[in-house]
């Protein structure tokens, strides 16, 4: 409550507001009001917001509708889908690249090879590879994630502290103990990192994998309210896809703050090393 | 204390015989230790003195079998530990390393962290393990935080721990890497003093590591004052102020004068370093 | 640096073992036996990854258009557009990224909105690119300028956070201007984290390139065909059914992609040369 009574004190929170009042006000008044050249084809801020909290949209896509849900949960869905298998395949594979010399030299170099490929230019070979609609979407948002949290894990393991495993060793601890009491919780904060980094490319691939072969979802949502020129429900796609996107890394921040109670404390007490 | 207190370990002397260690050899070839010979005793404790970055810590490592040894051979017990058949040592629960930047992990308790050895090694069940580091950090003043994480205590009270959970394990030898370096000189003179309360309990060989010689001749039975790179025992002083010792010690004139014997030595040592100007390994 | 593990348990090597202990080696004998499984999958005809077309197919339809200039041309095509994008994001995107970490006030006005825009991916943005701009190449351009950016301005104010506030209290101490701190004490302490900043953002750009030359040459929100490029190469190769140029293609801008990196990671050692020293 302190905390809170000094931020309103600070002109931290006014200029916030201004800053969001700079942008909405241009937007409206570029828009919607004078109508200034291409802005005036782009739906306003009003526009918008009428659409999207309306009962009876226009456009048939708003809060009341479920088809407005529907593609919510398509996107989620998958996202869903992905980040598990993801993390599932990702973490445990870069636990190994870091803790292990031998799995190092022998997997590392075709995972790089692989990487300098943009997720999206595998589209195509997804198509021609995963037949159906689901599975090539699923796989692209898949790949692009497993890259990200490998990565960050094998950073994390390699980031640890090289006092801990010896201490372990010298406690007596076998190889396997000092991977499961210190190699996975000492990665943990930067295993944590890479997921959120791997939602958000989630997101990422998944919009453009729906733009260009997908049926459903928030991508396909957009895409098509431009072809169907609905363009304030491209707007509000955006918008839903934002609020999304943000809500899934809070909620992976927050799993991470729950198991790393002791990373926690100690930053809150000013400390850590 | 009385006599049976402080009555000498039988086990845990450590010979370390014309130990050499190089670096890197197909590359810069740095010379770390150099034909270093050395006898611990059984039960001593032992200060290494010298300048930063001269190799006192590749000693430790070679003992505690971080790194390998590229010459001669240490012996614990009449046992070799490395040599030229086995140029590295295995890691193991008779001889606990306490790291200089403190190696207490993080993401488990207090009381995690000191049982930690014995449940590892399947020599106690969690619960028994607890009972008995529940006992000794009572011993060494540490009731109450058994279950904070380590970030969450002071530094001297980490250190305490640490040394704690090396001695759950009944180790023959405690290798100290310099670990009050990075507390304030209060809390490190608490420290001395709980230091040897905890040896006075518990018969060990110490080996400690430490560039403070006034720290050495505090708290050692013998000092090695340890060359530049590559390290050699440069002179070993005998510390005949009988145990136990208390701060007192500090301003007695028989320290004074063991002072002013060893002081030169140091100091040639560390200007040599200095004008070296190498980067600590 | 030696794995984690290599430092507890080491046994002396038996004769020979060091061949294969050699990383090269290693490298050698992992991609050539991923190339050898692909190979069999795809004769085999495996489902999934054998369903994608062989490695012996994907070098017989790349050897003869090393020669052909419409193919080089593509090459040109995404490279420039990710060079442009990515010098706009930076031209923009670094001096945003300072002042918002010099000037608590700019930064209290821009950052929040900064924030809630983030979390839309960029191709989002698409649509309402090209209802606004009125070229093509503009909309693409500013759809990687977005994407960019992000990463630019993110890094460039985590950077300048974390130059250690001692160096400015040292360089007040000695005299320093507030022009003589930015110059030298703000700038260099920003460098690496550009670098980074550089790094993980050209990344996005190819993604971005790819898939807006993709969605030109796919229908949907582009519809002309002044698009070209590589990731265009690979939509038409796909819709024309000569699937081992869709490898083709991926490889190529994979190539590409990695000496961007490789250029950027050079010219930021060339910037810093305190840093080449660990």
């Amino acid at each position: 409550m302190y905390r809170l009574g000094r931020w309103l004190t600070s002109p931290t929170p006014y200029l916030m507001l201004l800053g969001f009042a700079l942008f909405f006000g241009a937007w409206y008044l570029l828009s919607e009001v004078f109508k200034v050249w291409r802005f005036a084809s782009l739906p306003g801020p009003h526009q918008v917001l009428v659409e999207w909290f309306n009962p009876n949209p226009v456009y048939g896509m708003s809060l009341y509708t479920p088809q407005y849900y529907m593609h919510v949960w398509m996107s989620v869905r998958r996202v869903l889908y992905a980040f598990v298998i993801s993390t599932a395949l990702g973490v445990p594979f870069g636990l190994f690249l870091g803790w292990s010399r031998n799995f190092r030299d022998f997997t590392f170099p075709v995972f790089e090879m692989l990487r300098p490929i943009p997720v999206l230019a595998w589209v195509p070979l997804a198509i021609v590879m995963f037949k159906g609609d689901e599975s090539p979407v699923i796989f692209l948002t898949t790949l692009a994630s497993f890259y990200a949290t490998a990565l960050n894990t094998m950073l994390g393991v390699r980031s640890i502290d090289e006092a801990y495993p010896r201490a372990a060793a010298c406690l007596g601890a076998s190889k396997w103990q000092v991977f499961r009491h210190i190699i996975i919780p000492g990665a943990l904060p930067f295993i944590f990192t890479g997921l959120q980094i791997s939602v958000g490319v989630a997101w990422f691939s998944l919009v453009a994998a729906e733009m260009v072969s997908g049926e459903y979802g928030l991508g396909y949502l957009i895409n098509a309210s431009y072809v169907n020129v609905q363009y304030p429900v491209i707007i509000i796609g955006m918008i839903s896809v934002g609020i999304v996107g943000y809500a899934s890394s809070a909620l992976v921040r927050l799993a991470g703050d729950y198991l790393m109670q002791w990373r926690v404390r100690e930053l809150a007490l000013g400390g850590g090393r | 204390m009385n006599a049976a207190a402080l009555q000498m370990a039988t086990k845990g002397a450590i010979r370390i015989q014309n130990v050499d260690k190089i670096y890197d050899p197909a590359g810069a070839a740095v010379q770390a230790v150099s034909d270093c010979t050395l006898d611990i005793r059984a039960g001593e404790i032992c200060m290494i003195v010298g300048p930063s970055g001269c190799g006192k810590t590749t000693l430790l490592n070679a003992i505690a079998g971080f790194h390998d040894i590229s010459g001669g051979a240490i012996y614990l017990d009449g046992e070799m530990l490395c040599g030229p058949d086995r140029p590295k040592a295995e890691p193991g629960p008779d001889r606990v390393v306490v790291f200089q930047n403190g190696a207490l992990f993080p993401w488990k308790t207090n009381l995690e962290n000191v049982a930690f050895g014995p449940v590892m090694q399947g020599k106690l069940s969690w619960s028994a393990a607890a009972e008995k580091a529940r006992g000794m950090m009572a011993d060494a003043g540490l009731t109450g935080v058994e279950h904070n994480y380590p970030g969450e205590i002071s530094s001297g009270m980490r250190r305490r721990v640490e040394i704690v959970r090396a001695l759950m394990n009944d180790p023959k030898v405690l290798l100290l890497d310099e670990p009050f370096r990075a507390l304030d000189s209060l809390t490190k003179s608490v420290m001395h003093e709980a230091l040897l309360e905890i040896y006075y309990r518990n018969k060990v060989t110490i080996f400690f590591i430490t560039h403070d010689l006034e720290e050495a001749i505090f708290l050692g039975h013998r000092v090695a004052i340890m060359t530049t790179r590559p390290c050699r025992p440069k002179k070993i002083l005998e510390v005949d102020i009988p145990h136990p010792r208390n701060y007192s010690v500090l301003t007695s004139p028989r320290f004074r004068a063991l002072m002013e014997e060893t002081v030169s030595a140091v100091h040639e040592e560390a200007v040599k370093a200095f004008e070296a100007g190498e980067k600590e390994m | 640096m030696s794995a984690v593990a290599e430092t507890l348990v080491r046994r002396p090597p038996k004769r020979g073992e060091s061949f294969f202990k050699n990383q090269v080696v290693r490298a050698i004998i992992s991609i050539a036996v991923f190339i050898a499984f692909w190979e069999l999958a795809s004769r085999l005809n495996w489902p999934w990854v054998g369903q994608a077309p062989a490695p012996s197919k994907v070098l017989d339809a790349w050897l003869p258009l090393l020669n052909d200039q419409g193919y080089w041309y593509s090459w040109y095509q995404s490279s420039r557009r990710v060079l442009s994008g990515f010098i706009a994001a930076m031209i923009i995107g670094i001096p945003l990224g300072l002042a918002m970490a010099t000037s608590r006030v700019f930064h209290d006005i821009t950052f929040p909105v900064f924030e809630i825009l983030r979390p839309v991916p960029p191709l989002a943005w698409v649509p309402a690119a090209i209802i606004f701009w009125p070229t093509q190449e503009l909309s693409i351009g500013f759809v990687i300028f977005l994407g960019a950016i992000y990463t630019i301005v993110l890094n460039v104010v985590g950077g300048a956070r974390s130059i250690d506030v001692r160096y400015f209290q040292a360089a007040r101490s000695m005299g320093s201007s507030s022009w003589d701190i930015f110059r030298r004490i703000i700038l260099p302490g920003v460098l690496p984290s550009i670098i980074v900043g550089c790094e993980v953002g050209i990344g996005i750009t190819w993604n971005v390139v790819v898939a807006a030359e993709m969605i030109s040459g796919g229908g949907g929100a582009i519809q002309s065909s002044a698009g070209g490029g590589l990731g265009f190469f690979i939509w038409n190769s796909y819709i024309g059914f000569s699937y081992p140029l869709i490898v083709v293609g991926m490889i190529s801008i994979g190539i590409a992609g990695w000496i961007s990196s490789a250029v950027i990671r050079r010219l930021g050692l060339l910037v810093t040369p305190w840093l080449r020293v660990r």
